[in-house]
């Protein structure tokens, strides 16, 4: 006898079976990630009353907020700090990327995207640090510039939000070179040459087909930055130095010193929605599904 | 000519690998110092600062903390991944697009969120931190990165071998672990190590969810405070020598991989 051929019943039950596959996953997110979100959302509308979290609702943790000026400015701060850094994260890594797509040979390109972002798998956390290093008073960077001469005494640039900046830049570039690196790749080589062809110089045919077609690229790399960026403590704790407030360090602030969960919850809010605003900018650009 | 026009594109290419690998090269050189801070001028080299990381107890326990959460939750992850992949892949309903943004969801909030909404909901539910209540965050974070990875290697190449499978008698669960799961086993394994690289650098979830065990990052954060110390460099590198290794690892797998499909 030949091998029975399935039958209609199992052929039914396999794909029942393989299609109950994602449930233990999305169980896993709805309790491990949907769920204490939205506990968060709820805690940010209740008090701290004698130490202990009580449910009673009110805005009253919405209203200190923004009445409150040093939280409404480490908000401010965050949002111009993370905006500086996608801005110049973007202008950095564009020509790297350029040129890794566009000139270094294909055979190398592999190699040298990979040696480019190894770093970002360094941990941020020591990352920053090494950033202090470089950056401090007595560092390599005032050392040089002592030793050759070009100033006389030792500058500050530790601890500013430049250095916040740089860190971020440093860590954001190798992001976006990949972002833009692997839409840039994907243009087909005969739109530019057609624009060539139809008498546009080479910078023409940058800023009126490379660009607008690396749009993409630059959009899904700027709101990667964009979220990791504002939500960032370690960076400007380590970088910074304290001397400006970021909301993040504001949250960890209310959590560990004042024990008040329920503002800081409302202030995880607020960063939630400014990341949810930076989203809907992007979205025309975005395709997150093709992630 | 060539030579001079593409001149500016070199010297911009070898300016931001410096600019990229700076950071990482102080680090490490200066870990080799035999003074007491990281800073000009090195005298050296030794293995000083390297031997008492070796010795500080508290370190290696956190060391050891960070590979026991690192591997657990890049095992769970990449399970739950793996599996929520296969089955999007091998299905089709009109929630399938739902079903994948559900699955990236985590990757678009940041990590301070993820960790607020644990930390709140366990105070709330009175249950104590510990390097579980870690992995589970840890595992929130990699799941994404998971399902990604298996989802963009699960081909109609490897669904014909899999029909191939079964027209040979094979049943559903053969077909699985002795066609499916074998032949993805770079992918899972890249996934595997991107999940751990990324578990065992995490500061923000791990600060936040573990009280008496600590990781690794935590750690190193505590001894920041103390300002700049070579022994810092020393831990850094190693964790950072780490930290290379499964990454190196997860690309050669996928160069095969990629190899091997082309």
């Amino acid at each position: 006898m030949a091998v029975p051929h399935r039958s209609a019943g199992r052929r039914s039950f396999y794909l029942n079976v393989s299609r109950w596959a994602v449930a233990p996953s999305l169980v896993y997110v709805a309790i491990f990630f949907a769920a204490p979100i939205v506990v968060m959302i709820i805690v940010s509308f209740w008090q701290r009353v004698g130490g202990k979290l009580e449910a009673v609702w009110s805005f009253v943790n919405y209203e200190k907020l923004f009445k409150k000026s040093y939280l409404l400015e480490g908000w401010f701060n965050s949002i111009e700090v993370a905006l500086i850094t996608t801005v110049v994260s973007i202008l950095v890594a564009y020509p790297l990327a350029y040129v890794l797509a566009y000139q270094v040979p294909k055979h190398w390109q592999k190699f040298a995207l990979i040696l480019c972002i190894l770093p970002f798998w360094t941990s941020y956390l020591v990352r920053s640090y090494a950033w202090t290093i470089v950056l401090s008073e007595t560092g390599i960077i005032n050392t040089v510039l002592l030793s050759i001469g070009i100033i006389d005494d030792p500058m500050q640039i530790g601890y500013t939000r430049g250095a916040t900046v740089l860190g971020f830049v440093h860590f954001f570039m190798m992001l976006l070179t990949l972002t833009i690196y692997s839409n840039l790749v994907q243009i087909s080589k005969s739109y530019r040459l057609a624009g060539e062809d139809l008498g546009a110089n080479k910078f023409q045919v940058f800023l009126r087909i490379t660009l607008p077609l690396s749009l993409p690229g630059i959009a899904i790399g700027a709101f990667i930055t964009f979220v990791i960026a504002i939500g960032d403590f370690i960076t400007p704790m380590i970088l910074g130095g304290g001397n400006e407030m970021l909301l993040p360090q504001a949250i960890m602030l209310q959590v560990q010193r004042a024990n008040d969960f329920p503002m800081a919850s409302a202030m995880s809010v607020l960063l939630m929605i400014s990341v949810t605003i930076a989203y809907f900018l992007l979205a025309r650009w975005l395709k997150m599904d093709r992630v | 000519m060539a030579f001079w026009r593409t001149l500016p594109g070199w010297v911009y290419l070898v300016l931001a690998f410096g600019f990229i690998f700076l950071p990482v090269a102080i680090l490490v050189f200066f870990s080799f110092t035999s003074r007491d801070i990281p800073l000009p001028p090195f005298e050296g080299p030794s293995l000083r600062w390297y031997n008492k990381v070796l010795n500080n107890e508290r370190l290696v326990d956190a060391l050891i903390n960070s590979v026991i959460v690192g591997v657990g939750s890049a095992l769970v992850a990449t399970t739950l991944g793996f599996l929520a992949a296969y089955s999007i892949a091998r299905n089709t309903s009109r929630f399938d697009g739902l079903m994948r943004y559900a699955m990236m969801a985590p990757i678009t909030v940041s990590y301070l969120i993820v960790g607020m909404g644990l930390l709140i909901s366990l105070h709330i539910m009175g249950v104590p931190k510990t390097l579980w209540t870690l992995g589970a965050g840890h595992v929130i974070i990699n799941l994404p990165l998971c399902f990604g990875i298996v989802f963009a290697a699960l081909g109609e190449h490897q669904r014909n071998i899999e029909r191939a499978a079964h027209d040979l008698g094979a049943n559903d669960f053969q077909t699985l672990s002795r066609v499916t799961v074998p032949m993805l086993r770079p992918s899972l394994f890249a996934a595997f190590c991107i999940s751990f690289t990324l578990s065992w650098d995490e500061f923000i979830i791990a600060f936040l969810l573990t009280r008496f065990e600590v990781t690794m990052p935590v750690m190193l954060f505590e001894m920041l405070r103390t300002g700049l110390n070579p022994e810092i460099n020393a831990a850094g590198s190693i964790v950072f020598g780490i930290s290379m290794t499964f990454v190196l690892l997860a690309i050669l797998l996928n160069l095969r991989l990629r190899r091997k499909n082309a």
